[in-house]
Formats: C-alpha cells, sequence, structure tokens
C-alpha cells in the first residue's frame, strides 16, 4: 500500500521525471503513513544483496565502469570496495567488449562475475559475449562448460536522456535460449533476485531501472534475511483481481498498479501480475489469471514489435484461446527512438492513462478509441 | 608387435594419452647408435633466433631427449594424419557445416603442449582439433563429434569448431572471430584471482589480430598484470585476404606496444615449446607477452575453400619442401641416429591405423536421442518449458 503511494508522487507526473531527479522518498512527504513494516530503496536492496552474496562465496567478485571508487554510476555499489577490496570490485576501463569477454571467461574457470554495464545501451558493445560466449557455452559443450555470470544494469527509459540512452532490452535478450532475464521492480523483488540470480549456475540478465533506485518498499524480516532469495521464473500477483489482467514488468509494476486504482473506481477489478521474470516467463501464472479474468493487457515499456507483450499474448492464444473474452490489449513504448523533447518523450513511454484505456477497451467499456497521433 | 598390440587393447589404448603409446612399441626403442634412455641429453637449435619486442628473447639453443624427439614426432604425425582423415570425411559428407583444419601447423599444438601443464589453460578459435587433441582429448572424441555423434567430446552438440576439455584446461572451441581472446584473458583473471599460479595461451590468428576486443583485453590484462600469454598463429592468411591486405603492421608481436612480445618460427616445434616455457615465465612475474608464431596452413581457410585461389600451389608446395614441422623432425632423427627410416614409416603406418580404427569407431557410435535437442540449455531448467519448431507437437520441461 505505501509502496503505491509512494509511486503516485513520485513517478507519476512527468514534470518530476523531466528534471532527471532521483526520486527521493523524502519528496514524497508521506511519513504520516509509516507502519512498522521496515523500509528500504531498492538501490539498498541491491546494494545489500551484493554485499551478502560477496560475503557468502568468495568467488563473487564485481566488474564495471565506475563500481569501485566512484561506488557506482547510480551508487548501487556503494562501499563494496571498502568492504572487498580492489581484488573484488574491479574498475575497468571503458571497453563492454573487452572487461564482458574477460568476465566470462573467469565464469568458465569458475568464478562468478557480476557484471556491471552502465546502462544495458552500452551492452550491444558486448552482446557477442553475452549471447555467443555465455548463454550457449553450456549447450555447445554439453554441459561441460557453465557460465554463473550476472549481467546487471539499468534498463529502459530513465528521464531526458534520449534515444541511444533509453533502450528496454527485455525482448532481445529474453528471445536467447540459455539465458535467464530477470527483471526487479520493488526492493523486495531487487533482493531476492539479485540473489537468486548470483546463485544461479547459468548467465544472467538482471534489467534493473535507474528510476527505480530511489523508491522505497516495505520489506519484511524475511526479505531482510541474508539466505532470502526468490524463485527465478515466478511471476508475483501485486493486486488480485477478477475483470482483466494486466501484465506488467519493472517501473511498469508501478504504472499498473496506479491504474488497477483508478479502475477500481470505475467498478472494474484489475488483476496486476508482477512478471520478475521474463526468461523463463511464467505462463502459467498467466493463463490461470486469464482463465480467471478473461481478459489481458500487457504493459511494458519497450519497443512494441517482436516485443514481450507479443509473446503473452501469442502465449495466451495458443494454450488459453477459449478463455479470451476480447481481444489481448498490448501497451508499449512507441515504436519511435526516444526523442529529447518533454512532451515527446511523454508520449514515447506508456502512461497510467494508456493502461486505464486499454483495460476499459479489453472490458468493452470505453467509448472512443484513442486518437491517432 | 606393435600393431597387433594396439588391436587387442583397442579401446583403451584410445583413451591412453598420445605420448604413452611410444612405450607399447618396443621396436622403436633401439635406436642405431644413442642409447634409448631419458637421460641422454641433446643439445640441439631452433631454425633461426628469436626476434623480440620490449624483451630479452630466450636462447635459441635447448636440449631435448630421444624420447621427447620421437614423441614429438609421431604427435604430429598423429596430428596430420587425423585431419587428412577429416578432409576425406568431409568430402564423403560424413562431416558436416564448418571444418577447419590445421594440418602445417602442428608445431605449435605440440610445442605448446611440451612447455605447460594441463593446469594452463588453453583457449583458442575455431581450427581446434588438433589443439584438443593435444589437450588429451581422443581420436574417438574428435571423429565423434565432427560426425555429430554421442561420442564426440561435445556429445555432437557442438561440432567442429566447439570442442572442450575442460579437466584438461582446453576451454574450445569458438566460432566468433577474437572472442576467444578477452575469454582467454578471464582465463587468466580467474587463474590469478585463484592464485593457481598457472597462465593461459590465448591462440588467435593473423585475421583476427586487428580485432578491437583484443586490445581492450589485452590493455586490462596489462593493467592487472595477468597471466595471460596471446598467441596470434600467423598462417598469413585471414580466410581469403593475406594479411599485408589486412593489416597495416603486419608484425604482430609488436602490436602489443607496451607487452613484450616475441617472434617464433611456428614450424619448428623446439622454438614454440622454448616461447612457450618463457612465456609463462614471464607471464607468472610480469603479466601478458604476446607470441607471435609463423606458421602455415596447407589447407584453405575451410573445407570450402580450396586455398588455391589467393596463393600459389607454388608457395603451398614450397612451405612443404623447406619448412613442414614434421620433416624437421624427421631430419633431427636422422641427423642424431635415433631411428631408421622405415622405422618412422612404421610409425606413420600405425598412426594411419589408429585413425582409421577410431574412424570405423566414431562411425559405430549412435545419433542422439531426439530429446538431447533440450538438455544442457540450462544448468537448472527450473521446470521450465522449453518448445520444438510446433509448439503444440513438441514441447518438453527442463529440469
Amino acid at each position: 500500500m505505501l509502496g503505491i503511494l509512494r509511486q503516485k508522487v513520485g513517478a507519476g507526473s512527468s514534470s518530476a521525471m523531466i528534471l532527471g531527479q532521483r526520486i527521493c522518498p523524502a519528496a514524497s512527504g508521506l511519513r504520516g503513513f509509516a507502519s512498522s513494516a521496515k523500509e528500504m530503496t531498492v538501490r539498498d536492496a541491491l546494494n545489500s544483496a551484493l554485499d551478502e552474496e560477496m560475503s557468502a562465496d568468495p568467488k563473487v567478485f564485481l566488474m564495471g565502469e565506475e563500481v569501485g571508487e566512484y561506488q557506482g554510476a547510480y551508487k548501487i555499489t556503494k562501499g563494496l570496495l571498502d568492504k572487498y577490496g580492489p581484488d573484488r570490485v574491479l574498475d575497468t576501463p571503458i571497453t563492454e567488449a573487452g572487461f564482458t569477454g574477460i568476465g566470462v571467461g573467469a565464469a568458465y574457470y569458475g568464478l562468478r562475475p557480476v557484471i556491471e554495464f552502465m546502462t544495458f545501451n552500452f551492452s550491444m558493445q558486448a552482446i557477442d559475449h553475452i549471447i555467443n560466449s555465455a548463454a550457449k557455452s553450456n549447450y555447445m559443450s554439453a554441459g561441460q562448460i557453465n557460465v554463473p555470470i550476472v549481467f546487471r544494469g539499468p534498463n529502459g527509459a530513465a528521464a531526458g536522456v534520449g534515444a541511444q540512452h533509453s533502450q528496454c532490452y527485455a525482448a532481445w535478450y529474453a528471445a536467447c535460449p540459455g539465458l535467464k532475464v530477470l527483471t526487479p521492480y520493488s526492493s523486495e523483488d531487487a533482493r531476492g533476485l539479485l540473489k537468486a540470480a548470483i546463485r544461479d549456475p547459468d548467465p544472467v540478465v538482471f534489467l534493473e531501472n535507474e528510476l527505480l533506485y530511489g523508491e522505497s518498499f516495505p520489506v519484511s524480516a524475511e526479505v531482510l534475511d541474508s539466505s532470502f532469495c526468490l524463485p527465478i521464473g515466478k511471476a508475483k500477483i501485486e493486486r488480485e483481481g477478477k475483470d482483466v489482467t494486466i501484465t506488467a514488468f519493472s517501473k511498469m509494476v508501478g504504472y499498473s498498479l496506479q491504474a488497477a486504482e483508478i479502475l477500481a473506481k470505475e467498478g472494474i477489478s484489475a488483476e496486476v501480475i508482477n512478471l520478475r521474470s521474463i526468461r523463463p516467463l511464467d505462463r502459467k501464472t498467466i493463463n490461470d489469471s486469464v482463465r480467471k479474468t478473461n481478459r489481458l493487457v500487457t504493459v511494458e515499456e519497450g519497443f512494441p514489435q517482436h516485443g514481450v507483450g507479443a509473446e503473452i499474448c501469442a502465449s495466451v492464444v495458443e494454450d488459453s484461446f477459449g478463455y479470451l473474452d476480447a481481444p489481448v490489449e498490448r501497451i508499449s513504448g512507441a515504436d519511435v527512438p526516444m526523442p529529447y523533447a518533454a512532451n515527446l518523450e511523454r508520449l514515447a513511454v506508456p502512461q497510467v492513462e494508456d493502461i486505464v484505456r486499454a483495460a476499459k477497451r479489453a472490458c468493452y467499456k470505453s467509448s472512443s478509441l484513442a486518437a491517432s497521433a | 608387435m606393435a600393431l597387433s598390440r594396439l588391436a587387442s587393447s583397442s579401446g583403451s589404448s584410445l583413451l591412453r594419452p598420445l605420448t604413452s603409446a611410444l612405450f607399447l612399441t618396443p621396436s622403436l626403442r633401439r635406436p642405431i647408435s644413442s642409447a634409448a634412455d631419458d637421460s641422454t641429453t641433446l643439445t640441439i637449435e631452433t631454425s633461426i633466433p628469436f626476434t623480440s619486442h620490449n624483451c630479452e628473447p630466450p636462447s635459441r639453443t635447448l636440449e631435448t631427449t630421444p624420447k621427447e624427439l620421437m614423441t614429438f614426432f609421431r604427435d604430429m604425425a598423429l596430428m596430420r594424419r587425423m585431419e587428412i582423415a577429416a578432409d576425406s570425411l568431409y568430402k564423403a559428407k560424413l562431416i558436416r557445416g564448418f571444418c577447419h583444419l590445421y594440418d602445417g601447423q602442428e608445431a605449435v599444438a605440440i610445442g605448446m603442449e611440451a612447455a605447460i601443464t594441463k593446469k594452463d589453460c588453453i583457449i583458442t578459435a575455431y581450427r581446434d582439433h588438433c589443439t584438443f587433441l593435444g589437450r588429451g582429448g581422443t581420436l574417438l572424441q574428435v571423429f565423434a563429434e565432427l560426425m555429430g555423434r554421442q561420442a564426440g567430446c561435445s556429445k555432437g552438440k557442438g561440432g567442429s569448431m566447439h570442442f572442450y576439455k575442460k579437466d584438461a584446461g582446453f576451454y574450445g572451441g569458438h566460432g566468433i572471430v577474437g572472442a576467444q581472446i578477452p575469454l582467454g584473458c578471464g582465463l587468466a583473471f580467474g587463474q590469478k584471482y585463484s592464485k593457481d599460479e598457472t597462465v593461459t595461451f590465448a591462440l588467435y590468428g593473423d585475421g583476427a589480430a586487428n580485432q578491437g576486443q583484443l586490445f581492450e583485453a589485452l590493455n586490462i590484462s596489462a593493467l592487472w598484470d595477468l597471466p595471460a600469454i596471446l598467441v596470434c598463429e600467423n598462417n598469413h592468411y585471414g580466410m581469403g585476404t593475406a594479411e599485408w591486405r589486412a593489416a597495416k603492421s603486419p608484425a604482430y608481436y609488436k602490436r602489443g606496444d607496451y607487452v613484450p612480445g616475441l617472434k617464433v618460427d611456428g614450424m619448428d616445434v623446439f622454438a614454440v615449446k622454448q616461447a612457450c616455457k618463457f612465456a609463462k615465465e614471464h607471464a607468472l612475474k610480469n603479466g601478458p607477452i604476446i607470441l607471435e608464431m609463423d606458421t602455415y596452413r596447407y589447407h584453405g581457410h575451410s573445407m570450402s575453400d580450396p586455398g588455391s585461389t589467393y596463393r600459389t600451389r607454388d608457395e603451398i608446395s614450397g612451405v612443404r619442401q623447406e619448412r613442414d614441422p614434421i620433416d624437421r623432425i624427421r631430419k633431427l632423427i636422422f641427423a642424431h641416429d635415433l631411428a631408421t627410416e622405415k622405422e618412422l614409416k612404421d610409425i606413420e603406418k600405425e598412426v594411419r591405423k589408429e585413425v582409421d580404427e577410431a574412424i570405423a569407431q566414431a562411425k559405430e557410435s549412435p545419433m542422439l536421442e531426439p530429446s538431447e535437442l533440450f538438455t544442457n540449455i540450462y544448468v537448472k531448467g527450473y521446470g521450465t518449458e522449453s518448445f520444438g519448431a510446433d509448439r503444440k507437437e513438441v514441447r518438453t520441461v527442463l529440469p
């Protein structure tokens, strides 16, 4: 509950985004709602997960640009250089192909690297190593060479950073057999999924979101425990509902929850699924939900063509066609490179009202179709 | 005699390391004049002195033993024969897709093995059959893999370009030109991180020598003092492009700039051995070093390349006559009276038989079960589903 309300103030308004501010919890002014539950930012969740896994296994090490002395470009690795030393927290030159290949080679040897991409846009410089050197090795070697590596970093749109720094890579990486692709939303997700990723014996692409780093979420004692881990390949039903299923991942989970609130006031009960894992995709949870609600809206930030929503739609049509009472709706980023101008940027990413509109359409309750641009 | 003994111990002799096969052939251990024991040392010189960049080159004089010479001969003859047999199998369409043959370059694989241990790592690109054999792989594993059978080193799922032998420090077998270099530096990182006091040899060709990722990885290796040895197997042609058309500076051993380098006659197995020994000592103390092996491939780039459109047949036969690595050892053996011509011919016949038997055995190895399509995608599949071409027909749960 608390998390949702913070979302509304922090991420909902575009003006806050355009200023490119890190959304700090203090700005939300919702201290009055504090309950006895502890709160943690996504940033701290990631930092504590890295810390605990490095402490538990000496083979885990970090590598990336500015992860050490700069304390992390987004401060995710803050304090880790001091704690673990330069042998385990390594600052690299700006050479993604080189250091990613070195990381994969270290994983071949048996170490457990966590490679940071300052943003996943830069992972394209190293994508051959992620796909051909990491993802496919276990298969090509018939199990001799496994690659226990994690590639992590911010993914998708930030605020005002333009076309080359805003792409979402979930669909591309999730297409590849041999990779696992995780997309945390809350602090619980961040902790549990990162720990699971580091412990996993296969290559994991861990897609964070810059605008979520400063968001606070309640965390239970169980989540704070150092053995806490979330299962890979299992989605979470963030909000139960019975009229329409909304699937989302990363920042769009927050938007979908806001949309669900609005829809509830109009008598539509939306079930919001936080995918958590794009590959493996939790088809069972999605299909079970659609079989209950009979309607589906997929939400993602990335480009629409061949996106995550396309896969979910196909999966539901294949497995639960008879249960669908309406065509599947897709909400995604616009089919354009990300523009810089604030008003155009707002049009290029999904907004809460887009999700609401699509859900209503799926429920045959909208009165007009969206005007074309 | 030797042949019958090999035949009787059929399966097991193929699995035994190459060198021990020599112990089954006492007939070869009766050289004409020199003593047959290992304690005899012979002092020889490499074909040419080493040329160095930013370091003192090692001496071109070194010691060897009759046993080592004979082992080198047999091992290289085995590799040569294996590659020629692969050529025939490819033409008979028993090997499909890519097949990049190493004949002519055997001295690099053999010389390197002689200087290092199985705890040191080797990683190379797709011309990997002989490198795999040198690391202790068997002929059966090679031929079965090439023919896509279960007994293959990657169970038939990798193919010619994807041989691996992790327990002997061989990390493949890579199809993307140049990718193996940062991977090799990563292996070296792992060795240093684990304080193993071992080194990694990352092999690449003159074609890959221009790759940006090489310089990225070399920069990091030099910064972090990684025990990485970059070995350029310069056979002078990157597929159909001669080195002078691809590289502004073909002095590959100098391209490391601040990283020292050594130019080595790659057709001289002793030069290779000496250089690798030197490089290992250097890398453990001072970080990365580049070795450029001046070598030559008799075949084209792959089986789809005749290899004669971009170079003359005279050039190829010229190298075969003047610089063939096996002939060099043959001459040394004769020079030191270690065996007769007949004895060497007998070894070659034996080797040929060994290869033929391995091929026969590989042909007997079954193809993979269809269910193997879905194995080894992940180590842990978490019960997720995977699909065949028609997902309503073929779907499975990954363990």
